[in-house]
């Protein structure tokens, strides 16, 4: 029987677009944000680093179930769903996506911050003093100088958003075709019996986890040696 | 402030913990050193010009254009058309040498008018054409700082402030950007503030200078007036020195002399050939100054002016520092000598005494004091 006869496909293809839309919103969402945390002088900025920071720490299910609440009929996600005549976010592939921005935005924001920080004022003021705008200074200094941790964030981020299960699986229901990704559809196979599949999804996952850390390490090489 | 006094600058304020209270105005021409001891607060004052760094109480003023004032107005540093040359070229290591020099650049460079400082003029002063197409990671210390100040030449600014920009660089480095510097300085007529703690630069370079100690402003003026006014530290230093602009007024191939036209004399210095009427400059130690009361007979010494004291000020117990004019009636330019207490009293000397001044001509070769 051919790999490709199998039912593990569609949510292969499912946690890839779920990781994708994430990765990509939570670059537009954390990078201004990691830059407000690395240039700020504001007292209470690291209050706000803590709470992004949350996810890290807290149990899955936490954070699963407070998005549950905060989605459903009766939270702000029922009434944003009541836009375009839906009940709620729960359950859904919408719902998916912001509870995957939530609980992977620490791993983001993180390098990117530190990406911003480690460029410090210099070449930002030589920018001033050549007459750029702080926005033009900003896309035309600080985006490609930080790029590299730009880059580690976006492949922290997918990653991340690959190998979420608790919040996945107390937010989406791990319905087949809208809410089972990769990571509740092992945990079905397993339930189900269904070892192959379990093993094939399973083994993917390694090869996939091994090739990140590859690459992360491999751009961190690659940063450090052009900066000396 | 009358229109000459064309760059104004007062700053008082605290910054960290150092406290600031300077202020100075000076001519909106030539290089303009602010000079002083490491933390003096020199590199806070040319921060302030720039914006970088805003004090509450605080004025700046470049001809006639307003960046600073006390009723609050600040304009950011991004709007203000200066350019500045930091201590580290600060190049930005993602842009090519030749995206470097046009990141401040004016965008459209159609129309440009005769003051604009060309692309190929600034290349070529600097000589940087062989590295346009390089990334800065693989640049010399030395051509980092080169492109540096050309990407900020060619921000086309109104004034260019430049922060130690050889300090962080070797011996041999300075004394390849020195002449850059000088070329510079007479090719353009950008004014220059210049930040540095060494005096070989500020003899070399500056016009004005704003003397500087703990945060406040000690003296400020024209170089020569400074240098050779007794009751500053300047004067009255070991290495003290005038430096003088002179005119080639004629040439001595033969011994490979050149004369020098000064204000109230002439000068025979050994240099290389160079184009009658262009102007050199001299750095005349106090120390190779020796006063006569009569013209000397056969002598090696080829440099013998006549010259009025002017003023006198005793070093120690056994040497004094004198200041003398030059020319018979003592009205040209100011030299010190530095001699022995004994020789002043034997040969009588006081204040509007006529007496002849006798420079070696070798010391006043070209490269005899090198940076270091």
């Amino acid at each position: 029987m051919s790999v490709f006869s199998l039912h593990i496909w569609p949510p292969v293809l499912l946690t890839i677009e779920l990781a994708t839309i994430t990765t990509l919103l939570l670059l537009v969402i954390a990078t201004p944000l990691a830059w407000w945390l690395a240039r700020s002088r504001a007292w209470w900025k690291e209050v706000i680093a803590a709470v992004v920071s949350l996810p890290m720490v807290l149990p899955p299910t936490v954070l699963g179930f407070y998005l549950l609440v905060a989605l459903g009929p009766d939270g702000p996600g029922g009434a944003i769903a009541s836009l375009w005549g839906a009940r709620t976010l729960a359950f859904t592939f919408t719902g998916l996506v912001i509870g995957s921005i939530l609980a992977s935005m620490p791993f983001v924001v993180q390098p990117i911050r530190n990406a911003f920080a480690a460029i410090g004022d210099r070449p930002l003021e030589v920018a001033a003093t050549l007459r750029a705008s702080p926005t033009r200074a900003f896309w035309t200094v600080a985006l490609p100088l930080a790029s590299p941790g730009l880059l580690s964030g976006a492949v922290l981020g997918f990653a991340h958003t690959v190998g979420e299960f608790g919040v996945i699986l107390m937010i989406g229901g791990n319905i087949p075709g809208r809410t089972r990704v990769m990571s509740t559809a092992i945990f079905d196979f397993v339930e189900t019996m269904q070892w192959r599949e379990a093993n094939i999804l399973a083994g993917g996952m390694v090869v996939f986890a091994f090739a990140v850390i590859l690459s992360m390490i491999l751009i961190e090489k690659r940063v450090s040696r052009a900066r000396a | 402030m009358s229109a000459e006094a064309a760059i104004r600058a007062e700053f008082r304020g605290t910054v960290g913990k150092f406290s600031l209270d300077a202020g100075f105005t000076a001519p909106a021409k030539g290089v303009t050193a602010l000079f002083g001891p490491s933390g003096c607060g020199k590199t806070t004052v040319l921060r302030c010009i720039a914006g970088l760094l805003r004090v509450s109480d605080g004025l700046c003023e470049i001809e006639g254009d307003v960046w600073q004032d006390r009723d609050g107005s600040f304009l950011p540093t991004h709007r203000r058309p200066l350019g500045y040359v930091f201590q580290e070229a600060s190049l930005f290591p993602h842009l090519t040498v030749r995206r470097n020099l046009m990141f401040g650049a004016p965008r459209d460079n159609r129309g440009a008018t005769g003051e604009r400082v060309a692309f190929d003029e600034v290349v070529d002063l600097l000589g940087v054409a062989a590295l346009l197409d390089r990334s800065p990671r693989h640049l010399s210390g030395g051509e980092r700082q080169r492109v540096a100040i050309g990407r900020a030449l060619l921000s086309q600014p109104k004034l260019l402030l430049m922060d130690e920009p050889l300090s962080a660089l070797d011996r041999a480095t300075k004394n390849e950007i020195l002449p850059f510097l000088e070329r510079l300085r007479d090719r353009l007529a950008l004014p220059v503030v210049y930040v540095t703690h060494d005096i070989a630069e500020v003899e070399r370079l500056a016009d004005q200078i704003v003397l500087m100690e703990k945060g406040r402003v000690v003296a400020a003026g024209p170089l020569a007036d400074l240098q050779s006014d007794p009751s500053l530290p300047l004067a009255m230093a070991r290495d003290a020195a005038v430096s003088l602009n002179g005119v080639i007024e004629s040439r001595d191939t033969h011994y490979g002399l050149l004369k020098l036209d000064v204000r109230g004399g002439q000068f025979v210095v050994p240099a290389p050939p160079a184009r009658i009427g262009e102007h050199r400059r001299i750095r005349i130690v106090a120390g190779d100054v020796s006063l006569a009361r009569e013209p000397p007979g056969a002598s090696s010494i080829l440099n013998v002016l006549p010259a009025r004291i002017v003023s006198m000020r005793p070093v120690d117990s056994n040497e004094v520092v004198a200041v003398v004019a030059l020319g018979p009636d003592g009205d040209g330019a100011r030299l010190l000598s530095r001699v022995t207490r004994k020789s002043w009293d034997q040969l009588g000397l006081a204040r509007g005494v006529s007496v002849y001044a006798q420079v070696k001509a070798v010391a006043l070769a070209p490269g005899r004091r090198e940076l270091d």
